[in-house]
């Protein structure tokens, strides 16, 4: 869209953009990277990996208690963080959310626990299998949370937003737990890491494609600007970690410009949302081609 | 009472019998005179803090928009464009509209709060609890219209809306912008009532000539379920700064996680995959 020609009110937005601040980006990737260290702990188990296992278990304990802090510093009455639980709404994304981020946080942070201090090994398991289970629904819901909003480029994107974030939850929980194992160990992380990093450039390339005009965020300002260094990180990293299992030093080179990208590709879609909701073309357009229906058009 | 329309997921039924006639606004926009009296009114009834005394060069809107502050915007379209059929000569409208929370049949903000803080009265109209609201910000973007918005000032960190004044409400009173408007583009009442009236009144309007007439947000088939607080304009809603075609987007919430559980199923899936394989 080079040239103006929806009508609009002074060119005022007509939705108000998202008030969140860098903390829900922060969020954003540390959850992803928790949960998805979960499931990779729970399955590490399974495998008779133990070494992997509990690495993988101490990486989502250390994400995942990272963000309720996140969280409520974020609120505008942070006092008033014990509101989430008040209630539990089925229609609101974040209520169902927090529940199961309360879940996640306390059993990963439990079976760490068990395991850093050779205690009660039976619930520690039981708390492993629980976080595990969790892992993909934290890893995704943040998607279905930004996609139930009336922002464009979050909305018409909802059926591409959890991929994305189920992509780069599996990446960055895959550099992180490589990062954090030994290198005898570390190869399902290493090819974890790997998957979710091609998945995630190629599936952000298909949402950008599938938004068409309403991609502009992506590449443009400052969303645009994560957007290209995530990209940019992402294939590095994925070059290196291919190389790594022969060369560890490079490997984790490549580990950590996967976390870097992962991180980025979270703030360019926060940001994109801000974009997005002030530009009222984003918001009327679509709605007036819709509105217009087939028969007038 | 009558087997009412736009009834919601929760009123009346959920009020076991206490529901009260759901009551709403009719904004007309065709008398409104831009006076800004509701503006004003609300500001005073509502005890809402200043907005900034800011000049905007944007007609006589220097309000901009509706905000955690600002419950009633009027909106100011002075333009060159010809305002009945057969004025092309000497083209000239000037339209004014008092924008205000639609309290949708179908609220996105109630829908996605995860407090409850927002909740649906008994008059159908939808409320936040400033004593349960933590300011998570989920209403604020949910919104189709712009409307709820979180006050920054004094650390208050809460999001604001009106309320269609339901303190006045409880009283049997009509809300303060109604009372203060002059020539009662503003119009308060039961919801079924309003709707006949301004049916009615779009007839004559469209005899007189003013061939951009139309309501917005009676539908009950719209994004919204149809609005508590709807409008006559005299053009494109987008005009006024109004969302064409608004959704809730909570609609599409089951597709929405229908999606995020096939991404998790694949996440599952690439896990257990990466187990297959060497140890290094």
């Amino acid at each position: 869209m080079t040239e103006r020609t929806t009508v609009d009110y002074y060119g005022r937005p007509v939705i108000k953009e998202p008030v969140w601040k860098a903390e829900i980006g922060w969020y954003f990737f540390l959850g992803g990277m928790g949960g998805a260290s979960s499931t990779l702990a729970l399955a590490a188990r399974l495998a008779g990996r133990g070494v992997l296992a509990r690495r993988a278990t101490l990486v989502s304990a250390l994400a995942l208690s990272a963000c309720p802090p996140l969280l409520i510093k974020d609120l505008g009455q942070p006092a008033r963080f014990l509101n989430m639980f008040r209630v539990l709404r089925p229609t609101s994304p974040m209520s169902v959310g927090s529940w199961m981020l309360g879940a996640a946080g306390t059993t990963a942070g439990a079976a760490a626990g068990s395991d850093l201090l050779g205690i009660a090994a039976k619930p520690g398991e039981a708390a492993r299998v629980a976080a595990g289970l969790l892992g993909p629904a934290i890893s995704t819901y943040t998607a279905v949370l930004i996609s139930d909003t009336s922002v464009p480029v979050w909305h018409e994107a909802r059926h591409e937003l959890p991929r994305v974030f189920a992509a780069g939850a599996a990446a960055s929980a895959g550099a992180a737990v490589m990062l954090a194992t030994p290198r005898s160990e570390r190869g399902p992380a290493r090819r974890l890491a790997l998957a979710g990093t091609v998945a995630e450039l190629f599936l952000t390339h298909h949402m950008e494609k599938e938004l068409g005009t309403l991609a502009e965020p992506y590449k443009r300002g400052r969303s645009g600007w994560y957007a290209r260094t995530a990209k940019r990180a992402l294939t590095a990293g994925a070059v290196l970690t291919a190389i790594g299992r022969r060369r560890p030093r490079a490997g984790q080179v490549g580990a950590a410009l996967i976390l870097a990208g992962a991180a980025c590709e979270r703030f360019a879609i926060l940001r994109a949302g801000n974009a997005s909701a002030n530009d009222p073309r984003y918001t009327i357009d679509p709605q007036r081609a819709r509105a217009a229906g087939p028969l007038k058009s | 009472m009558d087997e009412p329309q736009l009834t919601t997921e929760s009123w009346p039924q959920s009020y076991d019998g206490q529901a009260q006639e759901r009551m709403g606004f009719f904004t007309d926009t065709t008398v409104c005179i831009g006076c800004k009296a509701c503006e004003v009114a609300c500001k005073e009834w509502n005890l809402l803090p200043d907005d900034g005394f800011i000049f905007t060069a944007n007609s006589y809107d220097n309000t901009g928009a509706l905000g955690s502050e600002t419950w009633r915007h009027v909106a100011f379209i002075e333009q060159d464009v010809p305002l009945f059929e057969g004025e092309e000569d000497n083209p000239m409208r000037w339209l004014m509209s008092s924008d205000v929370c639609k309290h949708c049949t179908s609220a996105a903000c109630l829908n996605v709060c995860p407090t409850g803080a927002l909740f649906r009265t008994e008059f159908g109209t939808v409320v936040v609890q400033d004593d349960v609201c933590n300011g998570c910000g989920m209403c604020v973007p949910a919104c189709p219209f712009g409307v709820i918005a979180r006050r920054e000032r004094d650390h208050d960190g809460r999001a604001w809306k009106c309320t269609l004044c339901y303190d006045r409400a409880k009283d049997g009173l009509t809300p303060a912008c109604a009372s203060a408007c002059p020539t009662e583009s503003i119009q308060y009442g039961p919801l079924d009532e309003l709707r006949e009236r301004a049916a009615k009144l779009l007839e004559t309007v469209k005899a007189d000539g003013f061939a951009g007439a139309r309501l917005y947000g009676e539908s009950p088939d719209d994004g919204v379920g149809g609005f508590g607080a709807f409008f006559l304009l005299l053009d494109e809603p987008e005009v006024y700064g109004l969302p064409p075609d608004p959704v809730d987007p909570t609609h599409r919430l089951g597709e929405m996680w229908r999606s995020a559980g096939v991404a998790g199923a694949v996440l599952v899936a690439g896990v257990a995959a990466a187990l297959v394989g060497r140890r290094r």
